[in-house]
């Protein structure tokens, strides 16, 4: 059992209480998944620039002179907001990879949650109320976010077994299930070259997504083809730069709530997640149909 | 008419508050305010009193009814009317999975869609859905009729026993050893009162039955792997 919330914003009045909003929908949630929570949001993007989004388990040293070490090896400014265990380093949206290559090198420890123009992930172990207030996720905010709440069944309760998993550049995975295929397959990608590191059945089915993409497949066929590839239960939640997806295995017993109304589209694994949005009395209320991929766009 | 407020009071004490009902309450009427999908709300009630909940519910909503008269206005969670034994259970709404499992008796009403799994393993119970329903509906279902005014989906009572299934609209696939049968007049006299039941619009003459094939009552070496 896990938690999903998602949350896309159609109306741009309810921009600035995306995070606000995500956090009530992922505490309601922490029954479902007590043992670590997570949120991805898209908030703004400034031109040229692209984040990333680091974790250090000792971050008042690792993070202290990372601005400056990082700016010395690019030739190029960078900040960095630092966020209890996270900090989001801006960077040149040209030289990201570079920022990565580079962060490897100088500072070893520190772990990359997320890559993009306006995608953020914060995660960590604990109740998903304390997770959310370490980071203070209910001041942000946005255009569209997914949190999850985990209840481990397939991996250690740590941070990098937490969701949500970053796919590619502005791209995350949230899941509520279990891969039963997850070994064979890490090793198939593996051996292709796809770095995966945890044991997490989840980071399997992330690296999936990013290695059919690699290969040219867009979002909407590699969540296709998920569905033949994967063995297993799922729900699977995505962002993208521009809005969400979601798709049910076959049998689709992982449960999922939908509701739009002119201002949002939401998503909950139950009702109770959508309850305090508002206008949900008159929102259409939905479950999405097995093995049949949706998205909404910005 | 006695009213509960559940963001106020709690799970716990609504249910124990309906438990207490006995056969001659006269506190027969209750209206359920703020259920906010809450889960097991109006399980294992055993009394002739009509409650009635004013919003949506999550899991189990009515598991285990006897006598009473549940009726959700807004939508229910998975695993609705679970384990039903008698009494009427009635949802506005959309039903979550397997509305109405295992049930032994009484009768569900779904005047929504209901999602995947309806009336698994039923064993007696009325099942009246308004709207459609999902895959591996009637999965197993061993006895009771469950109805159903608009399309099902995949895997129709696959493994299916003595349940009688009517369907008005188009059946997506059928599963192992469900086939369709011939409507006899009482057919046609048992779903006339089953839609009547269940305040459908619809006329009996316009649905197909399927059963059983019975053909895997017993072992057969041709079935095994």
């Amino acid at each position: 059992m896990c938690g999903i919330v998602g949350l896309f914003i159609k109306d741009k009045a309810l921009e600035p209480q995306l995070g606000k909003m995500l956090t009530d929908m992922l505490i309601t949630m922490t029954d479902r998944g007590p043992d670590s929570a997570g949120i991805a949001i898209y908030g703004d993007k400034s031109a040229g620039k692209a984040k990333l989004t680091v974790q250090s388990d000792d971050s008042a040293v690792a993070f202290a002179d990372l601005a400056e070490t990082l700016s010395d090896r690019l030739g190029a400014k960078v900040s960095l907001t630092r966020k209890d265990t996270h900090a989001v380093l801006d960077v040149p949206a040209d030289q990201i990879a570079q920022a990565r290559a580079a962060l490897a090198e100088i500072a070893p420890g520190v772990r990359v949650m997320s890559s993009g123009e306006a995608i953020e992930i914060y995660k960590e172990v604990g109740l998903p109320k304390d997770v959310a207030a370490r980071f203070d996720v209910s001041s942000m905010g946005g255009t569209h976010g997914i949190g999850h709440t985990r209840m481990a069944t397939e991996s250690a309760v740590t941070t990098m077994g937490a969701h949500p998993f970053n796919t590619g550049p502005d791209q995350c995975l949230v899941h509520n299930g279990s891969l039963s295929n997850h070994n064979s397959l890490r090793r198939k990608l593996r051996r292709d070259g796809v770095h995966i590191e945890t044991e997490n059945d989840t980071e399997v089915g992330a690296a999936y997504l990013t290695w059919r993409m690699k290969n040219g497949a867009t979002l909407g066929e590699a969540l296709e083809s998920s569905l033949v590839d994967l063995d297993g239960f799922f729900t699977f939640v995505v962002g993208t730069e521009d809005g969400f997806g979601v798709v049910r295995d076959p049998i689709a017993c992982k449960p999922a709530v939908m509701a739009e109304t002119d201002q949002y589209v939401a998503f909950g694994s139950e009702y109770r997640a959508l309850v305090n949005l508002p206008g949900i009395e008159d929102a259409r209320v939905w479950e999405p149909e097995p093995a049949t991929v949706y998205f909404w766009n910005h | 008419m006695q009213t509960f407020d559940l963001a106020a009071e709690g799970l716990r004490k609504l249910n124990a508050t309906l438990h207490a009902q006995t056969a001659s309450t006269n506190q027969t009427s209750w209206e359920i305010v703020n259920p906010k999908g809450s889960h097991a709300i109006a399980v294992g009630l055993d009394a002739p009193m009509e409650v009635n909940v004013k919003g949506s519910t999550g899991y189990y909503c009515a598991g285990m009814n006897k006598q009473a008269t549940v009726h959700v206005h807004g939508s229910a969670g998975p695993g609705v009317a679970e384990n039903m034994m008698s009494g009427t259970v009635i949802i506005d709404g959309d039903a979550s999975q397997y509305a109405g499992a295992t049930g032994h008796g009484g009768t569900l009403i779904i005047k929504g869609n209901a999602s995947s799994r309806c009336g698994i393993s039923m064993k007696g119970i009325d099942i009246i859905v308004h709207g459609n329903i999902g895959h591996m509906s009637a999965f197993m279902a061993q006895s009771g009729n469950l109805v159903v005014c608009g399309d099902a989906g995949d895997a129709l009572g696959d493994s299916l026993y003595e349940a009688r299934l009517f369907v008005r609209g188009n059946v997506k696939s059928l599963g192992a050893d469900c086939i369709e049968k011939e409507m006899r007049p009482e057919h046609i006299e048992l779903l006339t009162e089953l839609l009547a039941r269940g305040g459908c619009d619809a006329k009996p003459e316009e649905f197909k039955r399927y059963g059983s094939a019975r053909q895997l009552y017993n072992f057969k070496p041709d079935n095994a792997y």
